[in-house]
């Protein structure tokens, strides 16, 4: 069993747990992921580490209510625990001193995007953060990616915090001031992720995106993970879950994602029946 | 006299009913009809049968414990070669080794020494198992990476000898094939983990949810304490056709397919959270047991009509004649000389019918078999919601890539001494899959007891002992 240690509300309905967890600790690295079972029936989901405390021997998950599985992982409280928590797995990021680099972040997609501007900016890069989200409420980790960019820009879609508009407009907004940018990271929902590919693309500027697909095992076995990068078939457990976002099919990886959707509607009303997980 | 009496046919549930539950399809002998089976053997001098056996289970031995109605000591003789009787007597394919040599089989039907096996494995578990022996410790301590076969057999056999095992599982559950592959209704998952249980009455150290390569390397493994390393992970990465539409929703490899239902129980959504959708029409791609599995688990999760679609005939399908006359009996239908060329979905992503192409057989190919030839022009559509791949695994690169200095052939597997499962590195073993390809249980438990008899060797010599 693996324990929480620590839990911490970030925002509706987005918790930040610490889970007891010394051999993943030991070795996780930016970019890398986990997969948690949290209760005997429960799926085995891939999350992606936050942070981790070798010395503690705990690694930081952020997870939102958006499924069934989800909810259940957000309701865990300190003193509980985790059946199953595997990692680390996948490809971690390629940290070097690549210059200046933008690391976008949108909604819960900020918090993958910690570790790896951290490890950046410690590689010596210029790191401008470029952060997004609907509203200011909504808006994680700010304080904890301002102490590792060396930039910051805030985006809101409804301009209650930083400026208004999406992490593009906030990227066009660095280019304007004629900063060179060498890569990208992006991170956040699927539609975000394109939206980046898309408007950088044209502007020939290396992108960097991590792919969260439906996985079962997470360690190459099961193939549900796969998707199309440069026309080839790749699966995102052990050759992602970072890929040329100018090379991925997202409108496949769009529709693969939601096709257990109404089965997932029929498990999540039983959330509030269960919660306590059986 | 004896061999005039007929082979005892297993008592199976039936074929309508079973289509529809997950519970076991062959039941097994009665002690009575062991006897009677057990009394058919001739107990042949220079029993042909052992030779056919990739463990040498000494066969006329524990089939003579049981004309004598000493079940127990059948077990025992079986337990002295074979750590997992109550698996090996349910899914080794004992028509192409031992059954195939014995000399009844000549003229009439070999004695049914797999269902005798499982006979004498079952009555043992049922009376609580009995406690194997393990010699003082050495002192020695031994890595396992990987829970199925051939790392569950390696595991024992080091454990009988006195070393020291550690059992690295990647899975949250030990037992590797046995348990996310094989179906429930041909291998109950409490038989599995009974016959686990035993391996961890004799010392053997279990820890799951670890992912060597990941979490630790070989190399760290041997400077961290470990004598020895055994590699057994397995064919787990599933083949795809590299066809069109092969990445729409309602395409599963048959690992993710039979993962999701064995495994996660998904069989049991909601109450599992495992989701898998099945359509009413359900194609399976390959001609081997694990499509076979497929589709029969397809079936029982509910879809109106299964079909195998394999490309060459009956003949050269690679699945157990067993296999394919259960999936028959319960419904299954087969698309023979028959491959999809382009898988078709609609606006949604989600699959609706597969384009096929039939072929016939021409001049036998390198694998001795005819080889299916296109019939040009022979396109034909066929309505189908979920496509499952079943045409095999290619071995798991994670361990291999980490480990530096392992010598691998062109298809990734681990090269290993055949008689003694040494790698290109000092003190690291491999079997099963990850160095045969993709076998059966019992090939694997056979690499993994050579791999064993070699480590121990190595342990009591190669080192201070």
């Amino acid at each position: 069993m693996y324990q929480v240690v620590g839990q911490k509300s970030l925002a509706d309905s987005i918790v930040m747990l610490d889970i007891e967890a010394p051999a993943v600790a030991a070795k996780a690295k930016p970019g890398e992921f986990v997969i948690v079972r949290q209760f005997e029936n429960s799926e085995r989901i891939p999350l992606t580490i936050m942070d981790f405390d070798r010395v503690r021997g705990t690694v930081t998950i952020v997870v939102q209510d958006v499924g069934y599985s989800s909810a259940l992982i957000a309701k865990a409280r300190e003193g509980e625990a985790f059946v199953d928590f595997v990692g680390p797995l996948g490809r971690p990021t390629e940290i070097e001193n690549y210059g200046t680099v933008l690391c976008v972040g949108g909604g819960l997609g900020i918090a993958p995007i910690f570790p790896i501007a951290r490890a950046l900016k410690e590689a010596g890069n210029h790191v401008i953060s470029v952060l997004g989200a609907r509203s200011k409420d909504l808006l994680i980790l700010e304080e904890e990616m301002a102490g590792v960019s060396s930039e910051m820009v805030i985006m809101t879609d409804d301009g209650s915090h930083g400026q208004k508009g999406f992490v593009t407009h906030g990227i066009q907004s660095v280019l304007d001031r004629g900063v060179e940018v060498d890569v990208i990271w992006a991170i956040g929902p699927m539609i975000m992720m394109r939206s980046v590919a898309n408007f950088t693309r044209p502007l020939g500027i290396k992108t960097i995106v991590s792919m969260n697909p439906i996985m079962v095992d997470g360690t190459g076995m099961c193939g549900a993970c796969r998707l199309e990068v440069g026309g080839e078939m790749k699966f995102a457990c052990v050759e992602g879950p970072e890929f040329d976002g100018h090379l991925v099919d997202f409108e496949l990886a769009m529709k693969r994602a939601v096709f257990f959707k109404e089965e997932e509607a029929l498990a999540y009303t039983r959330v509030e029946d269960e919660g306590e997980g059986n | 006299m004896a061999a005039k009496v007929p082979r005892h046919d297993m008592p199976c549930q039936d074929p309508a009913i079973r289509a529809k539950n997950f519970a076991e399809v062959a039941l097994g002998y009665s002690p009575e009809m062991a006897i009677e089976e057990a009394k058919r053997c001739l107990m042949c001098k220079n029993p042909r049968c052992v030779e056919g056996c990739p463990v040498g289970v000494d066969i006329p031995q524990f089939i003579g414990e049981i004309v004598q109605g000493n079940f127990l000591g059948g077990a025992g003789v079986i337990k002295s070669k074979n750590t997992l009787p109550a698996i090996c007597g349910r899914v080794c394919p004992q028509e192409s080794q031992c059954e195939m040599k014995c000399i009844l089989g000549d003229k009439g039907e070999p004695v049914a020494i797999g269902r005798l096996e499982r006979f004498a494995a079952d009555y043992e578990m049922a009376q609580g198992g009995c406690p194997m022996e393990v010699a003082p410790s050495t002192g020695k301590r031994v890595a396992v990476i990987g829970g199925g076969p051939a790392g569950l057999t390696c595991a024992a056999e080091l454990a009988r000898a006195g070393h020291g095992v550690t059992l690295l599982e990647a899975l949250h559950v030990v037992g590797g094939v046995l348990m996310y592959g094989i179906p429930e209704f041909r291998l109950p998952k409490i038989v599995v983990q009974k016959e686990i249980e035993v391996l961890r009455q004799m010392g053997v150290r279990i820890e799951v949810n670890q992912v060597v390569g990941k979490v630790a390397s070989v190399d760290e493994l041997l400077a961290g304490g470990y004598d020895a390393v055994f590699v057994a992970t397995g064919a787990g990465l599933p083949y795809f056709m590299n066809i069109p539409g092969e990445n729409l929703g309602g395409v599963y490899s048959a690992n993710e397919f039979l993962t999701r239902s064995n495994l996660m129980r998904a069989y049991d959504f909601p109450r599992y959270a495992t989701p898998l959708r099945i359509g009413d029409r359900v194609a399976v791609i390959g001609g081997g047991n694990v499509a076979m599995d497929a589709a029969r688990t397809a079936l029982r999760l509910g879809a109106e009509t299964v079909s195998i679609v394999y490309r060459r005939s009956r003949q050269e399908m690679p699945a157990r004649a067993e296999e394919v006359y259960h999936a028959e009996e319960e419904g299954i239908r087969f698309a023979l000389l028959t491959s999809p060329v382009r898988i078709n979905g609609d606006d949604k992503g989600s699959v609706v019918g597969m384009t096929c192409v039939r072929y016939e057989l021409g001049e036998p190919d390198g694998s001795g078999r005819r080889r299916p030839v296109l019939i040009e022009g022979s396109d034909y559509e066929m309505p189908v919601q979920t496509v499952v791949m079943a045409i095999g695994q290619g071995p798991n690169p994670l361990v291999t890539k980490s480990t530096p200095g392992l010598e691998l052939d062109k298809r990734g597997n681990i090269v290993a001494d055949e008689e003694t499962m040494a790698t290109s590195k000092p003190g690291v073993y491999a079997g099963g899959d990850i160095v045969t390809g993709a076998a059966t249980v019992i090939l694997a438990m056979g690499t993994g007891k050579t791999a064993a008899r070699a480590i121990d060797v190595y342990l009591r010599k190669g080192k201070s002992l």
